[in-house]
């Protein structure tokens, strides 16, 4: 495609126009992860009337150790139809930093459009063991300590820090679960009220069932474009106004577990804290993970978190960053929000951060 | 600067031997499922079927299918029942075993297109010396025989021995040119 | 150009996209590649390169706006998503960190991932790293885990490129020495490069041709080793060459071009993705004659016939003409077109670094800082790296000279 010249070069303006994702599962043992993605690359093709060889750039994050074999993303691409050759990257890492080097190749000026996709099939192993090999391999994935263990060790700092309850742990489950009883694409869907959730048995100490997400098999696409070409693709793009991503420490013992810095340095390199979101939409795998991101981004009563229900809805590992940030998209080209937030996470405890901040039109 | 010379400045740790190596074992476990059209494929194998799937837009055939036409990003879904023959459009003689593979070297590793198809199918070339295997060549699957353990009836590619030749004169060059 | 273009390939418009920044490589580093290296972890392997790399540019870590890693699959160390915990060794706390995977190309994507944030002006200064430590666990089991429901026959990536070698002597008519010269190049060039993992002072053409058949038709001999070793570049604009102690080198043109694994009618001996590549990188630069324009390639070459295929893939030579530069020593350190004075992949191979390093070397001969191994008024020279089924190709131009002067 010819370069957009109306809007060349560094700073140009970058708006998703196409979203989709799957109806996320427990398993999907029918489906490959190309005939998984299949569905959802077709889907944002269609919105936008663009055929793969319109598009100007293609990125997809994935997971080799979800997968449970090297190279697995290779397979996926042919769901993308990449003949004649196509300009075309990859991220070992969920699809919003997928989305986040798309943005930056848009800017560049060396494309107008770009394909981003995801997705993660958790169900071949057990992703609570999987992710434990994601820890220092020398000091921390010896101990094997997984994924719910850690998040335990950060509820718990939570509440020693009197900054939550299990009552309000349980109270942000339920709502997120109710509100995803309007989300289709949602697998868990509906709450018991919090006096009944609280009579539940631990999971882990202080966590139990309903403060875990779900285990999901799933993927998502969006197509982002810049300019008029976004204009001329949707009548409302979502513009994305600012998107940075930050990293802290690995080591859990040297991180107050309680606060998320990166989150917070992240949205003040997006201009989140310009002027405040009606909406958000946050990645928090666990509900005290939500609890801790209100604090990092000062989110108010006013902002609405989590209308889809979130990650303790649906949880496709790898996808689920990238769903966020279309979840956040697609409120504001129905109209349902002007600006809204949207924010990923990766490795353990919510070490690394990335934060998107999108408007509809002035 | 050396490791021992870092130890040194720390009197707690002076003279200690630094470790250089630690075996950690890993286990993960991982239950694969082979998706739709690679499961019809594989039922296929047990009746000693070779099927394939046809893309309704280039109307190539792909065998093994992997659902998707990976040039036009479409599913296939129309079955092809292929012949039981094909030609060798390249191979290798592999002299070196790799761990995990149950194959005794040395194996002749090749490409057969079977007719009517337009991917090559990755095979051994058996039953003939190695320095008589070539491009062109004709060749047929030998199929294993259902042995009493069962093993023919789970869905594999074990069901294919191998290839050996069918003794047919070369293929025309021009009829594989296009698929090697 | 000789080779044959797909217009498609190559975008309308001007030759860069406009507005971009300006991206130099002003600090490189890298470790000696060995089989392993025991006395490093795999943090410490990477600082090495890293550290390097900003010394020579003379910068620090607070130097540094971002990190861009990149490293072949997970598995060959047995750590996922390892740049979780690499960020505090790589100076990455509070700081952006971006992980690339696109296989055996990686290290050239990773640098290119990393450019683009400067020509962006998203960072004025990266630093880029790219490694791989297969002593950690065991590469050739990680490239032959059984795929699931395929036959378990390619013995590692040589016995899935040996059948493509063998249709490239087949279609060309190269005779059967042409891989060996290639080896016993590139090992001889190796010799002068303090950091590769092959010296073999003693290597001889006849024993590189007696060695024994691994996947016939690739020997032993015309075979990469595998390697721990890491890479690092700092990149950066025009205010921050404009400091550098030592000359720039300048990014003159840069892309990715992908195609699928396994498709009906795909060129394995010369697949289009590569010449798609090449393609719109000659036309960023504005080359037209990339065999008399470009001074020299550091070419991924990991079974030593690659060399010829990729010369008539990448424009060098018209097709079935690429073994006869090698034969008559036009890719020799001393010949009009040098290949790899690095002593190449044949002569060093951690996998997911190789990319880079290749990347890094281009840059080091246009810098004139190759040191033994430089090739004498270097201005314009090619890294390229590819990977997965010769599916995923990343190169870059890079020139002595600014590219908008
Ligand atoms: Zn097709």
């Amino acid at each position: 495609m010819a370069a957009d010249n109306s809007t060349a070069g560094p700073g140009r303006e970058v708006a998703v126009v196409a979203f989709a994702q799957t109806v996320h599962r427990r398993s999907t043992d029918q489906l490959s992860e190309v005939e998984l993605v299949l569905p959802v690359l077709h889907d944002v093709l269609k919105q936008t009337g663009l055929t793969t060889d319109r598009i100007g750039f293609t990125c997809s994050g994935s997971s080799d150790y979800l997968a449970g074999r090297a190279f697995s993303f290779t397979m996926a691409l042919d769901g993308v139809g990449a003949w004649p050759p196509i300009s075309e990257s990859h991220v070992e890492m969920d699809g919003a930093w997928a989305l986040y080097e798309a943005w930056v190749k848009l800017r560049t000026g060396q494309a107008d459009t770009a394909l981003v996709y995801s997705y993660g099939k958790s169900s071949p192993g057990c992703v609570r063991d999987v992710l434990t090999r994601q820890l220092d391999p020398y000091t921390l994935a010896p101990l094997w300590p997984d994924a719910i263990a850690l998040a335990a060790l950060q509820t718990q700092a939570l509440i020693d820090a009197g900054l939550a309850d299990e009552r309000a742990l349980a109270a942000t489950a339920m709502r997120s679960r109710r509100a995803a009883e309007a989300n289709p694409h949602a697998q868990l869907r509906g709450s018991a009220d919090v006096e009944e959730l609280l009579k539940q048995p631990y999971e882990v100490r202080p966590l139990r069932r309903h403060d875990c997400p779900p285990v999901s098999d799933g993927a998502a696409a969006v197509v982002l474009a810049v300019g008029d070409t976004a204009r001329a693709l949707h009548t409302r793009p979502a513009w994305i106004r600012g998107i940075d991503h930050r990293i802290e420490a690995h080591q859990p013992g040297v991180r107050d577990l309680t606060e998320s810095p990166s989150t917070r340095l992240a949205a003040v390199h997006a201009g989140a804290f310009d002027a405040p979101p009606d909406t958000a939409e946050l990645h928090a795998p666990f509900s005290a993970q939500e609890l801790i991101l209100r604090r990092a981004l000062d989110l108010s009563d006013g902002t609405e978190v989590n209308p889809s229900g979130g990650a303790l809805a649906a949880n496709p590992v790898m996808a689920a960053g990238l769903i966020r940030i279309g979840e956040a998209a697609s409120r504001i080209q129905r109209g349902e929000s002007r600006r809204a937030l949207a924010h990923a996470t990766s490795g353990p405890c919510l070490q690394q951060n990335l934060v998107a901040v999108l408007e509809g039109e002035q | 600067m050396k490791t021992s010379d870092l130890l040194a400045g720390i009197p707690a740790l002076a003279g200690a031997e630094p470790v250089t190596r630690v075996t950690i074992p890993a286990r993960l476990d991982y239950t694969y499922t082979p998706g739709a059209a690679q499961s019809r494929f594989l039922n296929a194998l047990t009746e000693q079927r070779l099927l394939g799937e046809r893309c309704p837009q280039c109307t190539r055939v792909y065998i093994p299918p992997r659902g998707v036409c990976p040039t036009c990003g479409v599913a296939t879904s129309e079955p092809v029942d292929l012949p039981h023959v094909g030609t060798v459009t390249t191979f290798c003689i592999v002299n070196i075993a790799a761990r995990g593979l149950d194959v005794e070297v040395p194996y002749c590793y090749a490409y057969v297109l079977l007719d009517g198809a337009h991917v090559g199918l990755h095979a051994r070339i058996g039953g003939i010396p190695h320095d008589q295997v070539h491009v062109g060549q004709r060749v047929e699957p030998v199929w294993r025989e259902p042995d009493q353990t069962g093993v023919q009836s789970r869905p594999s590619l074990a069901a294919i021995s191998h290839f050996r030749p069918t003794g047919e004169p070369d293929a025309d060059p021009e009829s594989y040119r296009r698929w090697m | 150009m000789s080779a044959a273009v797909n217009p498609a390939a190559v975008p309308a418009g001007p030759h860069r996209a406009v507005g971009q920044e300006p991206v130099a490589v002003v600090g490189v580093g890298q470790t000696r590649h060995v089989s392993a290296r025991h006395d490093v972890s795999i943090a410490g392997l990477l600082r090495e390169a890293a550290v390097r790399a900003l010394e020579d540019a003379e910068l620090t870590w607070a130097d540094i706006d971002a990190v861009v890693i990149g490293k072949a699959p997970d598995f060959f160390e047995g750590v996922m998503m390892p740049e979780l915990y690499l960020a505090e060794a790589l100076g990455a706390v509070s700081k952006p960190m971006l992980r690339v995977h696109t296989a055996g190309s990686v290290g050239g994507s990773t640098a290119l991932v990393a450019a683009n944030l400067v020509a962006a002006r998203v960072h004025g200064t990266v630093l880029t790293v790219a490694f791989e430590k297969q002593s950690e666990s065991n590469a050739m089991w990680g490239l032959s885990l059984p795929v699931p429901f395929q036959a378990p026959l390619t013995a590692g990536a040589g016995g899935f490129f040996a059948p493509h070698v063998r249709a490239y002597m087949r279609r060309t008519g190269a005779p059967d020495h042409i891989g060996s010269l290639v080896a016993f190049k590139d090992r001889r060039n190796a010799l002068k490069n303090p950091y590769a993992h092959l010296h073999e002072h003693d290597l001889t053409l006849e024993k590189v041709r007696s060695a024994p058949m691994l996947w016939d038709p690739i020997r032993y001999s015309e075979t990469c080793p595998s390697s721990d070793g890491a890479c690092a570049m700092v990149l950066t604009g025009v205010r921050g060459a404009a400091r550098a102690p030592r000359p720039a080198a300048w990014m003159h043109g840069g892309a990715m071009r992908s195609e699928p694994t396994i498709f009906a009618g795909k060129d394995y001996v010369s697949p289009q993705a590569g010449r798609d590549c090449a393609a719109d990188v000659y036309h960023q630069a504005g080359v037209v004659d990339p065999r008399r324009q470009i001074d020299l390639a550091e070419i991924y070459v990991p079974f030593s016939w690659y060399e010829p295929m990729w010369l008539e893939n990448l424009g060098f030579a018209d097709q079935g003409e690429g073994w006869k530069l090698v034969e008559s020593g036009v890719t020799e350190m001393d010949g009009d077109l040098p290949v790899n004075p690095s002593g190449g992949v044949l002569s060093s191979n951690p996998i997911g670094a190789s990319g880079m390093i290749r990347f890094a070397e281009a840059a080091l001969q246009v810098r004139g800082e190759a040191g033994e191994h430089q090739i004498d008024g270097a201005r314009l020279a090619l890294g390229h790296a590819y990977g997965g089924g010769a599916q995923f190709f990343s190169m870059w131009l890079v020139g002595s000279e600014r590219p908008d002067s």
